[in-house]
């Protein structure tokens, strides 16, 4: 028994840098696996809507435009970024990207018509 | 004051002390507990019932949900029961996918209690190291399924994503740091005088007792009951790996530290075989969208202890009915008992070192009639009535407050 065993190592780390990020001055890496924001291939989706019946939370709609012609409204607030959309979806229509800077001071803009490009493209 | 009479204090279901709402209303002579009552129910979101509206697949996302930290489990205690009543043989290679995100997800948690019982005795050094350590789990996690919590790896028949050479790599490397890392804990929480100090003899629970009031997982195992749901009902891969289940005679909290530490390292050994021995094939089979009617009990050792699932399907695309009991409740009982004729100040570390998750165990609470055995559901309303009434006896009253307020709030 010893008191004081973790001071060894606490001293060592003064001289380290620290363990945390400058975020937002510094942006992490998003894996290449991860499930962000989607987008949206509208000449490949078929208006199936197997994506808006297998979303878990009522977050995808699919509204016909036109003759043959599709658009996806993603409300970011409700999506819970599971990425089953894009499972469901046999024509590859949906695809997520790491796109996680998402929060809007606005809930209106949190709804978004889905772009072939993530980012400002809503 | 005299000190000879009972005094009785309630804390929460607010309280700086817990993390999450839940009420503990605790009988004091001088500063020794008598006597401690617990009730739940602060958190009840209606998981289950929220279940049955939605389809199979959609249940899979709601209820990794019911816990955060052991969202793998959970999710996999489910998926299992629904593919044993579709009888769906899911690949090996899924298999093994889902023992190494279980493991690592049981690193992941067992790194964090060991931080927050660190910080619950007022050694937030160690709160700090193992957590930036827990990072390194975490970011495997990240890596393999794309996110840090929810890892959405499930489905019914399988997993979502596959595991790939490069990525294999990656978590050995990963893994060697973390077992440095944990080896440099065991060290610390055996030599350490003031954890030593700090923890034994405190939250006793002795080996019939735990038997007795049904507490799983690391609770019981640090009380020496040899049980592991890995072992005893292996499901997964868990009946082709080799490792040790872990169990302490210390039954103190003490114990259940040295089990959880020791039980990283057993984690660590099972996720290398999982990667050395990763068949090949399919990760996944396809299932139906409509679950053959049949009902099925599922078992697994989160890391908190056995999560017990229960799915009935009546054969369409819904559950009939979905149970969860979450290791929590199996283990709260046992917290009362530990508590009895300690000092107030243990409070809050023997009830943090069942690892407690109460949003996970607050399932629907029927209230019992004064005449005993009648069962009534109660409507919002009449509940709101009786919740009204019930604080009026007590001499709380909001009437004339709700009022006021009505009034001022009408004239704008
Ligand atoms: S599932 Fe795919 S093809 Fe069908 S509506 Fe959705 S995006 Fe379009
Ligand atoms: S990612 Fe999940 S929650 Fe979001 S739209 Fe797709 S299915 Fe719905």
């Amino acid at each position: 028994m010893r008191p004081g065993k973790m001071l060894r190592e606490v001293l060592k780390h003064l001289f380290k840098k620290p363990a945390t990020n400058m975020y937002p001055a510094e942006k992490l890496d998003m894996p290449k696996t991860y499930r962000g924001k989607l987008i949206f291939h509208a000449d490949k989706c078929i208006g199936c809507k197997l994506c808006v019946r297998d979303c878990p939370s009522g977050a995808i709609t699919i509204n016909k435009i036109g003759e043959k012609q599709f658009e996806a409204v993603l409300d970011l607030g409700k999506c819970i970024y599971c990425a089953q959309c894009v499972d469901s979806c046999l024509k590859k229509a949906l695809e997520a990207t790491n796109d996680v800077e998402l929060a809007q001071l606005d809930s209106k803009k949190l709804k978004v018509v889905l772009g072939e490009k993530s980012g400002s493209s809503s | 004051m005299h000190h000879s009479s009972k005094f009785k204090i309630p804390m929460g279901p607010q309280h700086p002390a817990l993390k999450e709402p839940e009420s503990f209303s605790i009988a004091l002579k001088g500063e020794k507990i008598m006597g401690v009552d617990i009730r739940l129910g602060y958190n009840h979101r209606g998981i289950e019932k929220a279940c049955e509206e939605r389809t199979f697949v959609q249940d899979v996302y709601l209820i990794e949900r019911v816990c955060g930290i052991c969202s793998h489990s959970h999710s996999t205690a489910f998926v299992q029961g629904v593919e044993e009543i579709a009888g769906l043989i899911v690949p090996p290679r899924a298999q093994y996918i889902r023992t190494l995100i279980g493991e690592l997800e049981r690193v992941h948690s067992h790194l964090l209690w060991l931080g927050v019982a660190g910080h619950e005795i007022g050694f937030d050094t160690l709160l700090m190291y193992t957590w930036r350590d827990r990072e390194i789990v975490m970011d495997i996690l990240a890596l393999l399924s794309g996110n840090r919590v929810n890892y959405g790896m499930n489905m019914i028949g399988g997993v979502r994503r596959n595991v790939t050479e490069e990525q294999a790599q990656d978590i050995l490397k990963g893994v060697k740091t973390l077992e440095e890392r944990t080896k440099y804990y065991i060290e610390v929480a055996t030599q350490e005088t003031t954890i030593i100090k700090r923890l034994s003899g405190v939250g006793v629970l002795k080996k019939d007792d735990a038997l007795r009031l049904g507490a799983v997982g690391p609770t019981a195992r640090a009380s020496g009951v040899e049980y592991d749901v890995r072992r005893n009902d292996p499901y997964a891969a868990y009946a082709e790996l080799d490792f040790n289940v872990i169990t302490d005679t210390n039954s103190d909290v003490y114990g259940r530290t040295i089990v959880r530490v020791k039980e990283l390292l057993e984690s660590y050994k099972m996720i290398r075989q999982c990667l050395k021995n990763l068949p090949n094939g399919p990760i996944a089979v396809k299932a139906p969208r409509k679950i053959p009617a049949g009902e099925a009990i599922s078992r697994y050792e989160a890391p908190r202890g056995e999560d017990v699932h229960y799915i009935k399907s009546n054969g369409g695309e819904k559950p009939e009915r979905v149970k969860v009991r979450a290791p929590t409740l199996a283990n709260i009982q046992a917290v009362k008992h530990m508590l009895k004729d300690r000092y107030l100040a243990d409070m809050p570390i023997v009830v943090a070192a069942i690892d407690p998750c109460f949003s996970c165990t607050d399932r629907l609470v029927s209230v019992k009639g004064n005449a005993g055995k009648s069962k009534k559901i109660l409507t919002w309303e009449a509940l709101r009535n009786y919740s009204v009434e019930w604080h009026q006896v007590h001499g709380i009253d909001f009437t004339e407050l709700s009022y006021k307020f009505r009034t001022k709030m009408e004239r704008f």
